[in-house]
């Protein structure tokens, strides 16, 4: 058998939910045996050498960076996964969405408790900098997305069931307790 | 900040009585034009409840400010009709000629603009609340007029552009350029009764019982929309063990498009009033209170005069109409602009000086309704029904209307018609005789009932299948097609609270009509229920997607569910919230199926332009993608 094509991003998430891929311990020793990882913070690939079969998404889009990435994957996979809270509903970064764009940059650059020394009241504007987006967007309001993980972070035996399951083209079993937060 | 002496006086008048906080705020605000931080406090101490009950009750209500509003303020009603007749113009020369945008108080402290909800004066749009005074048909020349005497300070009376209205409406009390638009007139609204005649002679040869029986032979019911059987009501409310019973007048009439209420009030508040005593003297109840929309503040002076006049005549008081140890007496209580406070249970909330949140039900309010008693709450035609019943007798009024539906409805008729205004139909009336009486061609569709009701159309474009959906909608029941125009206003067939607004075949249904009944349910939502305060604007973003041109199938299969979603509110304003939208896929799917793109499997809508225009503006840096 091929092995599958793995690629994974963070995006505006915390690796939070990348940990919680590595708690998967020692069974990334199988996991190896069935994928091939491409570009992943993992490898440290930058850019996409084959297609991709499945591809993870950590995180929500909270600037143009993130959605070209997003759109990059999406193009590249067949399979793309919202892994987790913030790429499935914004998570805690969406906690901005009720607060005008400008007052969030006035916060963190000009008038915050913590600004020091910004007296030309100087805004991040690198051109090397990507714009921030009015809103925090989940993953499905910019492309397709195709599954959903659950959690904050998914713990790692749900990520494992569904790997395995998506790798080998199998049902996956997802007890109640595994969606079941409150 | 209002001293602290006048605060106190202000509490003393109302004894320290903290089910008042209503009017306690409400003569605050209307003394400084709003109720400040110290204000808050001095009536958390004296009242002894904490600052967060006072302000929970001030945040809730739109016409109560925490920060300082205009000397002239001005809240422009927002309305379908409004639009429909010009508001966009309108709003703009207001928006012109103050100098600032809705929503802001000018500098100098002269002129605070607001958009305001269905203030029922859609039989003359667009109109305004201007310091409490109604200015009805609003035209830019008008409102230059009327910026133009603003600044110079004059009283608002001085403003009157036109002559005061017919009827009541020009009684020194009411003094409103307000028309009451009266067009047709049948057993409620002939003017064949002495007010008041019950009470002087028939009433005492009633038994409690035998009134209560009476109104059930005549198979009334409620006439605010649900139709609850009156007489049913009142038996449940009489049977009921209270130290206190209460009858509540509901004049609340906050469903765009209707204006009854206005109307009742203004010309025959007597046979109300008479109605609630009546409702009193079968209930055996002690306390009255009618709940007025504060929209019709201009009727408080006025109405307050009738209630003194009565009290001098023994109408009120203490052994009423020769009945010994019947003491009943009427308090108007002022709302504070609030659509869910029409829902019995919100305004029972907030006619004991709470926000007007819907309660849970049971204990209904005839079991535990208004400080935990007995409480009846009637809508202001049904008690006047009730009078004109037992006046006449039961079996009179068997002769009007349709075997289910005894008797008249007062309907609002209003929007693409030559006559609006208030028509007195029997049950049983057509689709077609309304359209035909109020001088509508060219009918494209039909919202009945208001936004929260549904949009019904001419002809049967609809032929797609609709079975999934009418498993579970059913907005009280009823079909779009040309044979629709035939159906029957009845509570079985067409029930309604009497909005009726009807749209020719220039209106733009979705980008109108739908839209702005969405943007009412998002504003006027408690957002007790997550479903309501979230759903319907989850709801309107997706209309929105489909009319930019970025729909997809899906997303109709999307209103669908998340319409159902909606069912599980607590109460009638958010179980209805999704109605505009589902009732316009039911009667009008042709208009959705047209702006979806058939051959796309997925459009998130997404620009990411526009997502980026504003930092990309604040920050002063061209947008330049391309980063990895």
């Amino acid at each position: 058998m091929n092995k599958k094509i793995l690629a994974t991003t963070s995006l505006a998430g915390c690796f939070g939910c990348h940990m919680s891929i590595l708690d998967i311990d020692e069974r990334i020793l199988d996991l190896i045996e069935l994928v091939e990882f491409n570009k992943s913070p993992i490898d440290d690939i930058k850019k996409f050498t084959k297609p991709v079969d499945i591809g993870i998404i950590e995180g929500g889009c909270c600037n143009s960076e993130n959605v070209e990435i997003l759109k990059y994957f999406r193009e590249n996979c067949k399979i793309l996964v919202s892994l987790g809270e913030c790429a499935i509903m914004g998570g805690l970064p969406a906690m901005r969405n009720g607060i005008p764009i400008e007052e969030c940059l006035k916060e963190a650059y000009i008038d915050g408790p913590t600004v020091q020394e910004n007296k030309e009241h100087i805004l991040p504007n690198d051109e090397e900098l990507p714009l921030l987006l009015d809103q925090v967007y989940p993953c499905h309001e910019i492309v397709k997305i195709d599954y959903f993980l659950p959690g904050c972070p998914p713990r790692a035996d749900l990520i494992w069931n569904a790997l395995y399951a998506l790798i080998t083209d199998n049902p996956m079993e997802i007890p109640y307790e595994v969606v079941k937060f409150d | 900040m209002a001293e602290k002496s006048k605060i106190n006086q202000l509490l003393a008048q109302f004894g320290y009585d903290k089910t008042r906080l209503m009017d306690i705020l409400l003569s605050i605000n209307e003394m400084q034009g709003f109720v400040g931080q110290e204000d808050m406090q001095n009536i958390s101490d004296s009242l002894g409840i904490s600052m967060a009950q006072v302000q929970e009750t001030l945040s809730f209500y739109h016409f109560l400010s925490q920060k300082p509003r205009g000397k002239y303020n001005i809240y422009l009603d927002s309305s379908i009709i409004a639009f429909m007749n010009g508001r966009e113009a309108v709003k703009e020369a207001f928006e012109k000629y103050c100098g600032i945008s809705f929503g802001e108080v000018s500098d100098d402290g002269l002129f605070g603009l607001f958009n305001t909800s269905c203030i029922g004066m859609n039989d003359q749009e667009p109109a305004a609340i201007i310091n409490d005074k109604v200015f009805t048909n609003l035209t830019p020349y008008r409102v230059m007029n009327l910026v133009e005497g603003m600044r110079a300070g004059k009283h608002i009376d001085d403003l009157v552009y036109e002559d005061y209205g017919n009827g009541n409406n020009s009684d020194p009390d009411v003094r409103a350029m307000v028309n009451n638009h009266i067009r047709k007139k049948s057993i409620i609204l002939k003017n064949d009764y002495e007010p008041y005649s019950l009470l002087k002679s028939k009433l005492k040869d009633y038994s409690p019982e035998e009134v209560i029986s009476e109104i059930e032979a005549s198979n009334l019911r409620g006439r605010g929309g649900a139709g609850f059987p009156t007489g049913l009501k009142w038996r449940f409310g009489r049977r009921t063990e209270g130290k206190h019973r209460v009858i509540i007048c509901n004049a609340d009439e906050g469903e765009p498009g209707t204006f009854k209420d206005r109307v009742m009030l203004t010309e025959y508040q007597e046979l109300v009033f008479e109605g609630m005593v009546v409702a009193a003297y079968a209930t055996g109840a002690d306390i009255g209170l009618l709940y007025l929309r504060y929209e019709y503040k201009y009727l408080l002076r006025f109405l307050n005069r009738k209630l003194a006049k009565m009290r001098e005549d023994h109408f009120l008081g203490k052994n009423i109409a020769g009945v010994k140890d019947f003491n009943f007496d009427i308090r108007i209580q002022l709302g504070a602009g609030a659509y869910v406070c029409g829902e019995e249970s919100a305004l029972i909330e907030s006619l004991e000086g709470k926000r007007g949140e819907p309660r849970d039900k049971p204990p209904f309010p005839v079991e535990k309704g208004y400080l935990g008693y007995p409480t009846i709450v009637n809508n202001v035609e049904t008690l006047a029904t009730a009078v004109k019943i037992l006046h006449h007798g039961a079996e009179w009024y068997s002769n009007f209307g349709t075997k289910d539906s005894l008797g008249t409805k007062l309907l609002s008729i209003s929007g693409d018609c030559r006559y609006p205004g208030i028509y007195e139909v029997e049950w049983g009336t057509s689709i077609r005789e309304i359209l035909a009486m109020s001088g509508a061609d060219d009918v494209q569709a039909i919202q009945v009932g208001g936004p929260s009701g549904m949009l019904i159309g001419l002809k049967d474009i609809n032929n797609l299948d609709n079975s999934e959906l009418m498993k579970w909608y059913k907005p009280s029941g009823m079909m779009i097609a040309e044979k629709f125009f035939d159906r029957r206003l009845s509570y079985s067939d067409l029930p309604t609270g009497g909005s009726i607004i009807i749209f020719n075949n220039s209106r733009n249904l979705l980008r109108e009509v739908v839209m702005n009944f969405m943007d009412f349910f998002i504003e006027e939502s408690c957002g007790s229920c997550s479903t309501c305060r979230n759903m319907p604007l989850l709801m309107k973003n997706k209309l929105q997607k489909i009319l930019d041109g970025h729909g997809i199938r899906k997303d109709i299969y999307d209103l669908l569910n998340w319409g159902k979603v909606l069912k599980a509110s607590r109460c009638g304003l958010g179980q209805a919230a999704g109605n505009p939208i589902l009732s316009s896929v039911f009667h009008f799917r042709h208009l959705y199926e047209q702006r979806i793109q058939s051959l796309t499997s997925f459009d998130s809508g997404f620009d990411l332009g526009k997502a980026t225009a504003t930092s990309s503006e604040f920050v002063n840096k061209k947008p330049a993608f391309h980063h990895f």
